[in-house]
């Protein structure tokens, strides 16, 4: 039995990703991805700009189809039709992507609200709490211009955990960040799978962020993963390409 | 335009299938009629009381010369019913509220929103096209009697009061009610039912489709703009030649 499939009593769900090629206008994004993630772990991929994360992660969550390969989430298959009514997925974008014609609490309640799944008072009420779970307050009402670029994440991580996600996906969480607001961020992905125990696969090139909080890392570069483990065994890989991505620095001559 | 054809019917298609979810998405469905209503009624008025005047100007002069005159409520109401008031409104549509749809849509587009729809497993055409479609499909039937109803209203009081033709109300529109029938009317807004059809689909793709940030957008907004004025002008021909039958 695989990794994925191990821990299904609880609440996050198991990924696997197996030989996962994209092309885009013949220049091929994803060369062949091979990783699991277990369930209720903190996954972070990292990797330099433009190594296919975000194209990976768009694949994870169904917004793009794989040339070849598959996704398992506990073992089945992402394509398979039933898959979005058994498992809760839910991706925080890199710019939050709330949706700028609803104010803040529009925007949270909308997956409750365009489904029916709860009254408007209802909704109203989880909403709060949602906002206040990751520290925003009073911003019900205001609109998506209005909030700083943290609080615009922070909206739009409340706006994932209403859906009750079995796997969050974070896409650049800490991007365009101040070192404050990235920490606040990162202490949220902390909390909320210590609190609810959810799958969390973070796409990252923050290497404070990366290693602060993942229980294990892979490395992508030019569409291939060169290695997965935990914090201490990627620090230590001897791998050049990893080495110079963990150490990247500048040199300053007096 | 004509490479994205097939995607547009498969739109205008899943957009019919979407049908169901109409009362679902109703106050949407209002927000943007009242919307599309709001900014376009009063440029409606006047721009078919121009058109109306400017028909009676063109052809009364020649018809009174001739002693046509009691002709030109017809000529009129004729032109506006079937022809001038369900294209002109049509393109002003386009313009109007085409554009803003593309742009809205092509924004989300590129900033992610729609995609974060999908996430959350809200599909976009019931969500986004369904209700701007019915929206202007019911808007722009009414604003064209507005603009008829106005524009006849118009070439009566330019040939009441232009000097070449001097022909009093009651004639022009004793005229009027003898020549342009009920039928003529109703086709002029069937038609226009049909452009909205064609405005609403292919601004909405032009938004879902548009790539590559502001400069996107705006290729997406003109692009929506000319395809529609292209189709509203190429169905015209097609439905006018259908309607004579």
């Amino acid at each position: 039995m695989n990794d994925a499939t191990q821990t299904q009593s609880s609440q996050g769900v198991g990924l696997v990703v197996r030989g996962l090629r994209k092309s885009f206008d013949g220049q091929e994004v994803l060369q062949g991805i091979d990783f699991t993630v277990r369930p209720g772990e903190i996954f972070v991929i990292m990797g330099p700009s433009g190594s296919g994360k975000s194209v990976l992660l768009k694949h994870l969550i169904g917004l793009e189809t794989p040339d070849a390969g598959e996704i398992l989430i506990n073992g089945e298959p992402i394509t398979t039709p039933e898959i979005a009514a058994k498992y809760r997925m839910a991706l925080v974008f890199q710019s939050g992507a709330l949706l700028n014609s609803l104010t803040v609490g529009e925007n949270v309640g909308l997956y409750l609200s365009e489904h029916r799944l709860k009254s408007p008072e209802e909704i109203e009420k989880i909403v709060v709490e949602k906002l206040e779970d990751v520290g925003l307050k009073d911003v019900l009402h205001k609109m998506p211009a209005e909030l700083s670029g943290g609080m615009k994440k922070r909206a739009a991580i409340a706006r994932a955990l209403v859906i009750e996600p079995q796997l969050i996906l974070y896409d650049e969480p800490t991007s365009e960040l101040d070192p404050v607001s990235a920490v606040v961020i990162g202490n949220e992905i902390l909390e909320l799978n210590r609190r609810i125990r959810v799958t969390s696969l973070v796409v990252s090139h923050d290497r404070d962020l990366a290693f602060g909080v993942a229980d294990r890392i892979a490395v992508i570069a030019e569409g291939r993963i060169l290695t997965v483990g935990t914090p201490a065994e990627v620090k230590n890989f001897p791998d050049p390409l990893v080495q110079s991505f963990l150490n990247a620095d500048f040199k300053r001559e007096n | 335009m004509f490479r994205n054809i097939g995607q547009i019917i498969l739109l205008f298609w899943r957009t019919l299938l979407a049908l169901p979810q109409t009362w679902r998405q109703r106050q949407k469905v209002f927000d943007q009629f009242f919307e599309i209503g709001n900014a376009s009624l009063l440029m409606v008025c006047v721009l078919s009381f121009f058109i109306g005047g400017v028909i009676a100007l063109n052809f009364g002069p020649v018809l009174v010369e001739h002693s046509m005159a009691s002709v030109v409520g017809g000529v009129v109401g004729l032109a506006l019913a079937k022809e001038l008031a369900p294209v002109m409104m049509a393109i002003l549509i386009a313009g109007r509220i085409g554009s803003a749809m593309a742009a809205e849509i092509g924004s989300m587009s590129v900033y992610q929103e729609i995609d974060a729809l999908r996430t959350m497993n809200i599909n976009p055409i019931h969500y986004l096209v369904l209700p701007r479609v019915l929206a202007v499909a019911a808007a722009l039937p009414m604003l064209v009697v507005f603009s008829v109803l106005v524009g006849w209203f118009g070439g009566a009081v330019v040939a009441n009061y232009n000097h070449l033709m001097d022909i009093p109300f009651r004639v022009f529109f004793a005229n009027l009610k003898d020549i342009v029938e009920l039928k003529d009317v109703a086709n002029g807004v069937f038609k226009s039912f049909c452009f909205a059809l064609i405005i609403g689909t292919v601004s909405c793709h032009q938004g879902l489709t548009t790539i590559g940030g502001p400069r996107g957008i705006g290729r997406s907004v003109t692009k929506a703009v000319v395809n529609s004025i292209v189709l509203i002008v190429i169905f015209d021909y097609l439905l006018t030649r259908f309607l004579l039958k």
